[in-house]
């Protein structure tokens, strides 16, 4: 039976999906592990209720006032400090801003391997494997990740949450001494109600094809009645209609979604990288040559301003999503 | 400020790379390299920095002969110096011994930098470690998906985009720092900058150079034991019919066959 770590995504005092899905991808590795959820931070007792609800077997929280601001250096101290002590076989971070910030500097920090943004696991001769998209997706890694603990950071959306509760025995620890260099003032959220591209599961993206930044409401309103992200290709992201975070490709996000559905997008090689894992891929666009079709699981060939409302209509007369 | 930005070379975004793979590994003969994007970012917020606050901007490339393009490349820009990092012994050395070797080439500088600029990760293997992984080689702090930056008092504050919003980190300097899509629009090269590199000679600093014993850098923890192709995606239906019988069309697919709303 191996000891398991998952490092928790929170965001407001409450547990992120992605961590309910990495307790799901720590039992995909290893039915029998022992796993345990990594809490950090100031106050940590209701995010630990919750893990064990979702499937951990023990809550490990780092419940202290000198965490309660992130801080990549203080926070892998601190995290070093106790996997030193308890030499987990494997831990596993989130793919997302934070974890990619945080589980690198852990790595560093115990001198172990780490591969970034897997989207399986397995095992091989007692080692971890993992497979990761490289060139945003345009190929597909196998990596063998040697030495103990083993650390990966998972995509979301790659793994089933964890559907089962656990014992959820709750061990809080206080760190030793700690420095923190870098320090988080906080995390001000987007305006927008609208989930992130990196972490939806439904994603309406535009391309050139909409004609111009005012026609993304339309796409917004799309968005809104699938509780979806709005996404764009780079294109329309350098020529300055939708911000930087909204990008997918391979200068932007690789994304994952169980829907994708591109509009007015011809799909650039660097544009489908970034997309081609999506479970189901919608394209709509007048052009019926544009690559986009060539792996779109339902195409419309037609003009965006005419497909778009009609698709609006239609899911409203099925009373939203 | 005195700054080193670090640079890599990749394979051109518009690559097909999923064609170069067979028999389980990459085929990159005849690739078109050019800068990492997100280095390119980092060389530009230097020179926009030193712009701003006076010092020099200090371009380290590990890798190859053909990072010598690159570092003239980002020269012609307005960098100060640069200086290629290669030895044939450090080919295929893993990452947290890459880091190493770029440590040591810092301890090298005659100045030691204020700031470490790089991309937040290559756009080739996409792993985004390195700058990190180097920055607890230094001991120093790191920032990382930079979209923008001030520095203050010896202290740098950043802005970056994370899930949902923003968040703000602030940091003694020295530190690390790299660059997301975002924070700057590059510059091109002026006549005169492209025709000022053409002969320069850029230094190589090699493993005695840079007095490493390779004995004593990190093992490889990660091996790639085969790259695959994607699997393919076949096309799907396209639905005819008017705007609204298509839409409606696709509404009840998605509902009933693909079960995704």
């Amino acid at each position: 039976m191996s000891d398991i770590w998952v490092l928790a995504e929170a965001r407001d005092g409450e547990l992120k999906r992605v961590t309910y899905e990495l307790i799901g991808a720590a039992r995909a590795l290893d039915a029998e592990a022992a796993v345990t959820v990594v809490l950090l931070g100031s106050g940590l007792a209701g995010m630990a209720e919750a893990a064990g609800a979702h499937g951990a077997d023990r809550v490990l929280a780092l419940d202290d006032p000198r965490l309660a601001a992130y801080s990549p250096d203080g926070w892998a101290s601190a995290l070093a400090e106790q996997a030193r002590a308890a030499t987990p076989d494997v831990i596993l971070a989130p793919a997302t801003f934070r974890g990619r910030d945080l589980a690198p500097r852990l790595a560093a920090k115990l001198g172990v391997g780490l591969a970034s943004d897997v989207t399986e696991l397995g095992r091989s001769d007692g080692a971890v494997t993992a497979l990761r998209p490289i060139y945003a997706g345009k190929a597909l890694a196998r990596v063998r990740v040697a030495g103990k603990p083993a650390i990966l950071t998972v995509r979301p959306n790659s793994f089933p949450a964890a559907d089962t509760a656990g014992a959820g025995r709750l061990e809080t620890v206080v760190p030793g001494e700690l420095t923190a260099l870098a320090v988080s003032s906080g995390i001000e959220a987007a305006a927008s109600e609208r989930p992130d591209v990196a972490e939806a599961d439904i994603i309406v993206s535009g391309g050139r094809g909409m004609g111009g930044p005012e026609h993304f409401a339309m796409l917004e309103e799309l968005a809104d009645l699938l509780r979806a992200a709005v996404g764009a290709s780079r294109a329309v992201v350098d020529a300055g209609w939708r911000p930087h975070g909204d990008q997918v490709g391979q200068t932007g996000k690789t994304v994952s979604p169980s829907l994708y559905i591109a509009c007015g997008i011809s799909g650039a090689v660097q544009h489908l990288a970034g997309m081609k894992t999506s479970k189901v891929i919608v394209a709509i666009n007048k052009d019926s040559e544009a690559p986009i079709f060539g792996l779109a699981d339902y195409g419309i060939v037609g003009d965006v301003f005419d497909v778009v409302p009609a698709l609006i209509d239609a899911l409203r007369a099925r009373g939203g999503s | 400020m005195n700054i080193v930005v670090l640079i890599k070379q990749v394979p051109d975004t518009a690559s097909n790379i999923q064609n170069r793979v067979s028999d389980g590994r990459v085929d990159l003969e005849g690739v078109t390299w050019v800068t990492n994007p997100y280095d390119e970012y980092a060389v530009e917020e230097a020179l926009r920095l030193k712009e701003k606050l006076g010092g020099s901007v200090t371009l380290i490339a590990l890798g190859p002969e053909r990072v010598d393009s690159a570092l003239k490349e980002m020269l012609a820009l307005g960098a100060d110096e640069a200086i290629h990092v290669w030895d044939p012994a450090f080919a295929g050395i893993g990452l947290q011994a890459s880091a190493a070797v770029l440590a040591a080439a810092i301890a090298r500088l005659e100045t030691t930098p204020d700031m470490i600029w790089t991309g937040w990760k290559g756009v080739d293997a996409d792993q985004g470690l390195l700058p990190i992984y180097l920055a607890e080689a230094l001991g120093l702090p790191h920032l990382s998906f930079v979209v923008s930056v001030s520095v203050e008092n010896g202290r740098v504050s950043v802005e970056r985009e994370v899930e949902g919003g923003k968040e703000r980190l602030e940091a003694p300097l020295p530190a690390v720092l790299s660059a997301q899509k975002g924070l700057n629009e590059v510059r091109y090269a002026s006549l005169k900058g492209i025709m000022a590199v053409k002969r320069k000679q850029i230094p190589v600093w090699d493993a005695a150079a840079l007095g490493l014993d390779l004995a004593t850098l990190p093992a490889t923890r990660v091996e790639t034991l085969s790259v695959e192709r994607p699997p393919e995606r076949g096309s799907g239906r396209i639905l005819g019919g008017t705007a609204a019988e298509a839409a409606a069309e696709l509404v009840r697919l998605l509902h009933e066959e693909a079960k995704v709303i």
